[in-house]
């Protein structure tokens, strides 16, 4: 049921300031909260957010459980060429989500 | 205490006022009360939340289940052509049943009888991506409530709407109709028009139906909700929708 939605600008000049934003879907249970009946429920979050530009590692975070349900990312990197920029989630209970977009730059 | 406090300011103004229903031209929707980073965060597809089971509704329209082996499209198509519209007018009369039905209640109904697949449970996350999915095809059309079987529904819900009820001894009406604007618990109040349902709101991490939002407010008043399903809400939002004719739909919203 994993989603993840991107937003890479399709076009660029070389050395633009792009703005690259992602929403993710993940209930981001933190681990502190109980049930009704008492039991704890167990942590449930992504845990790291890794963005790499044709393979070369360009944003990497760490989540933790005060980030809301579905966290929204945007961060900003530069165009410096055309290729892939792929995202990867990993998480508690084997989350894996990778997505990637392409870029052309000009 | 300040909770309290609010309360108890409310109660006071509102004996002083008399339930009044609010001139057609001068409704608002909630979303005039959210502040600009929430404003933004609806505005934007790709920040809304609510997005997320649109997208997921889309995959769940083609998807064949039941024993029937049919999809949603199978029968009503392409939904931005066929479902245009079709959340602004709903809860809908359906003639068979003698009852109005809400959009998640025409879900199930088709979910049912037409695939032939067991029913969803209320606030199920597939029946919300559905029926965001539906919603979403209305957005920017205005809310239409005109047609005459509704009548005594309406009437049904608008008493429900002005009764006060729970430990609180309030009405909807005292709030949303009398009070909007003012504060509760430092949160200021809306006049309860339900252009954005589903709606992600930010409390409960998650997208909820009219129906889920409804028993929250009778929780807060002190209340016994009714179950899921009851006619009550029904005509509650039979008459939440009339009340809210002509506005402008903005599913999925996003709400604090």
């Amino acid at each position: 049921m994993a989603r993840a939605l991107i937003n890479v600008p399709a076009k660029a000049k070389r050395g633009d300031v792009i703005a690259i934003r992602t929403l993710i879907s993940h209930i981001m249970e933190t681990g502190f909260r109980h049930s009704t009946t008492g039991a704890v429920i167990p942590r449930d979050i992504i845990t790291t957010m890794v963005v790499t530009y044709n393979d070369t590692e360009i944003f990497k975070a760490e989540l933790h459980p005060a980030i809301a349900a579905n966290p929204f990312v945007t961060f900003h990197t530069v165009a410096t060429e055309s290729g892939t920029i792929a995202f990867r989630w990993t998480g508690d209970n084997g989350f894996d989500v990778s997505e990637q977009a392409k870029i052309t730059v000009e | 205490m300040t909770r309290l406090g609010a309360v108890l300011l409310v109660l006071a103004a509102a004996a002083s006022a008399v339930a009044a229903e609010i001139p057609l031209a001068e409704r608002r929707s909630s979303y005039d009360l959210l502040s600009p980073e929430t404003k933004a965060m609806q505005d934007d597809d790709l920040s809304n939340p609510g997005s997320l089971w649109v997208l997921e509704g889309e995959t769940a329209w083609e998807r064949k289940t039941g024993e029937a082996n049919k999809s949603c499209a199978d029968c009503h198509g392409d939904a931005k052509e066929t479902m245009k519209g079709v959340a602004a007018r709903y809860p809908a009369f359906d003639a068979k049943r003698s009852t109005p039905v809400d959009l998640e209640g025409r879900i199930n109904i088709c979910h049912t009888e037409q695939q032939k697949a067991p029913a969803f449970p209320f606030e199920n996350r597939e029946l919300l991506a559905l029926s965001a999915f539906v919603a979403r095809q209305s957005r920017g059309l205005p809310i239409e409530s005109n047609d005459a079987r509704l009548k005594p529904f309406i009437d049904k819900g608008r008493a429900l709407f002005e009764v006060r009820e729970g430990q609180l001894n309030l009405s909807c009406s005292q709030c949303h109709d009398d009070n909007f604007g003012h504060k509760l618990a430092g949160i200021p109040m809306p006049q309860a028009h339900p252009t954005g349902y589903p709606v992600y709101r930010l409390e409960w991490q998650t997208l909820g139906s009219l129906q889920r939002r409804l028993r929250n407010c009778m929780i807060g008043m002190r209340a016994e909700p009714y179950a899921y399903g009851a006619p009550e809400y029904v005509a509650l939002e039979t008459f939440l929708m009339w009340r809210a004719r002509g506005m402008k739909m903005e599913s999925p919203g996003v709400r604090p």
